[in-house]
């Protein structure tokens, strides 16, 4: 097996296209990570500031999330006149996945803010904008931060089933793999996504650790 | 002078927050609402900063109808400190007492330099200002909170139940703070609690609120404890009204008496030869305790050998301490000491009960007086 691995690692040719696929994976699940949660943000803001708006929102996004993958990336040339093969199919049916993955997450982390908290901010004259911005958003980071950690796992994951329409990053080293049984093709593609999600959920885990220095602060209470 | 002028507060739901309400609070006074759960204290003081509209009537800080300010430049220059502090977690102490300068476009470095000047007037070191609240005690957060409302020097304050999170001994702490900080501020503060007795410690003027958003009375403490206007006022000041509004009355004509007293480390000869309580003092002339009538004393006279004393009544201060130092103390006298903690005399119920005669018979007799 090792042999096996080694020969593959060996060949310029297979090294090439897996940087490639490694690449192309990267861009096709991170880049729908950032968009969808830009999209989500607004959207739960809304959801929290309007009562109303709150069940048809999360109402979408459950339907969102449950239209099958393969047929998101093949509807959405369909609905949007993009090119069948592009990747932008796949950028945008990812980014939507997200985006309704992480609306209820959004959702409860914007209200796990206490409430004399932002009662206090208003009180001490912030207007409703810089408030979100400076007091309310910084505060719900934790949450924000688990759910965008979920939602990298699936992306990454469902980056994959792209390689069905010809555009999957790694997957295309699982369709390769199958059509010539060659296993070690497929070994290397399952190894190398499992690996991308634990890096990017690691750069996550840094990233919150710097942006809230507030929630690791040790307790030092003494009376004065 | 902050005055509300017939406000009310409906809500869309039809519950009445406040009813037709109207009252002053003086300039430079603390102003206490206080009353039972629901009963529109919090609703009524939010009307002063804009983060409640009333549904009809007027708000006006010194004669301005607050409508007339936007909304969160007024905010900016009123002091708020509410319920559990309301710190901002993500912030530094001092980053927390900047926060309304800084709004209202300060520098950040003059920000700063103010916020460390007012941690230092509350009473915190200064090092504490580079932690996060959560670091902080209940006390000391409360603390942060009266500083960051203080940090714009606004001529009004708002203090919404600031001291009902932390333990009875810390919030004792703070309201003597409070009327210190007060003394130097002279501020306009509307002080909101469910405490009868915070607001009558606090309050130059408390006004009473019922269920409903109904001002049942507005008096001074002193008036409040000796007339309540109607039955909800009785209940809700208490039982020992009498005894408590004591502490109204001041022991100025109290006379101590001296009384036997020995020392800590004083040998068995020092101790008089006695059959009642004898007063044991420290180095200092400072109280210690009460040894009992006939207790031998082997050798020197040390701390185990005494029986704790009752409350200690500082000189000058209010009759209600006079009688509670001759009622807890085991010799029945009552120890009066100075400023400084040091002995002064003994005083005895009796005496006190006395003055309250006195003084009682003094105002009938101007009463009848033609």
């Amino acid at each position: 097996m090792i042999e096996e691995l080694l020969r593959f690692f060996a060949s310029p040719g297979y090294r090439e296209m897996t940087l490639t696929l490694l690449g192309e994976h990267v861009y096709l699940s991170l880049t729908p990570l950032v968009l969808g949660a830009l999209l989500a943000l607004p959207l739960g803001r809304l959801a929290q500031r309007h009562h109303r708006l709150r069940g048809p929102i999360l109402g979408a996004a459950s339907v969102v999330y449950t239209i099958p993958s393969l047929a998101l990336f093949v509807l959405i040339p369909g609905v949007l006149g993009t090119p069948l093969l592009s990747p932008i199919n796949v950028i945008i049916a990812l980014a939507l996945y997200t985006a309704a993955l992480l609306m209820r997450p959004v959702l409860d982390a914007l209200e796990s803010v206490p409430g004399h908290v932002t009662a206090a901010a208003t009180a001490m004259g912030y207007r409703p904008w810089r408030r979100f911005v400076a007091v309310e958003l910084p505060l719900a980071i934790p949450v924000l931060i688990s759910a965008v950690r979920m939602a990298s796992v699936s992306n990454i994951s469902l980056v994959s089933v792209g390689a069905l329409i010809g555009i999957g990053g790694l997957g295309g080293l699982f369709t390769d793999g199958f059509e010539r049984r060659y296993m070690v093709e497929i070994l290397v593609g399952i190894v190398l996504t499992l690996l991308l999600a634990l890096v990017v959920d690691l750069v996550l885990v840094g990233l919150r650790k710097l942006l809230t220095p507030w929630s690791r602060a040790s307790k030092v209470v003494s009376e004065p | 002078m902050l005055e509300f002028r017939s406000v009310r507060k409906q809500y869309e739901n039809g519950t009445v927050a406040v009813q037709e309400l109207s009252m002053s609070a003086e300039t430079g006074t603390i102003t206490v609402l206080v009353g039972p759960s629901g009963c529109g204290k919090t609703t009524l003081m939010r009307m002063v900063n804009r983060m409640i509209e009333p549904s009809s009537g007027a708000v006006l800080v010194d004669g301005t109808d607050v409508r007339e300010f936007d909304a969160a430049r007024l905010r900016r220059g009123i002091g708020y400190v509410i319920q559990q502090a309301g710190l901002f977690p993500h912030r530094t102490v001092l980053d927390n007492v900047a926060t309304v300068p800084l709004l209202s476009g300060c520098r950040r470095r003059e920000a700063r330099t103010r916020a460390a000047e007012l941690l230092d007037r509350v009473g915190l070191p200064a090092d504490l200002g580079r932690r996060y609240p959560a670091q902080l005690s209940g006390g000391q957060q409360q603390r942060v909170g009266v500083a960051r409302a203080l940090a714009a020097d606004p001529p009004v304050l708002l203090m919404d139940e600031p001291f009902s999170a932390v333990d009875p001994v810390v919030r004792a702490g703070l309201q003597d703070e409070l009327l210190r900080l007060q003394e130097e501020l002279g501020k306009t503060v509307l002080f909101v609690t469910h405490d009868i007795d915070e607001a009558i410690k606090l309050g130059e003027k408390v006004a009473v609120l019922r269920q409903g958003g109904h001002l049942a009375q507005y008096a001074e403490p002193d008036a409040l404890l000796a007339e309540p206007a109607d039955d909800f006022v009785t209940s809700f000041v208490g039982r020992d009204r009498g005894y408590r509004r004591l502490s109204f009355r001041d022991s100025r004509r109290l006379r101590p008496e001296a009384t036997d007293t020995v020392h800590i480390g004083d040998t068995s000869a020092d101790v008089p030869s006695r059959a009642g309580w004898v007063l044991v003092l420290d180095a200092h002339r400072r109280p210690r305790g009460w040894l009992p009538p006939e207790a031998a004393v082997d050798g020197q006279l040390t701390e185990d050998q005494l029986v704790a004393g009752g409350s200690l009544h500082v000189e000058g201060t209010s009759l209600r301490g006079a009688l509670d130092s001759a009622l807890s103390a085991p010799s029945g006298l009552g120890v009066v000491v100075d400023g400084d903690g040091g002995y002064v005399g003994v005083v005895t119920a009796r005496q006190v009960l006395d003055l309250i005669e006195e003084h009682r018979s003094s105002v009938t007799a101007e009463g009848v007086a033609p």
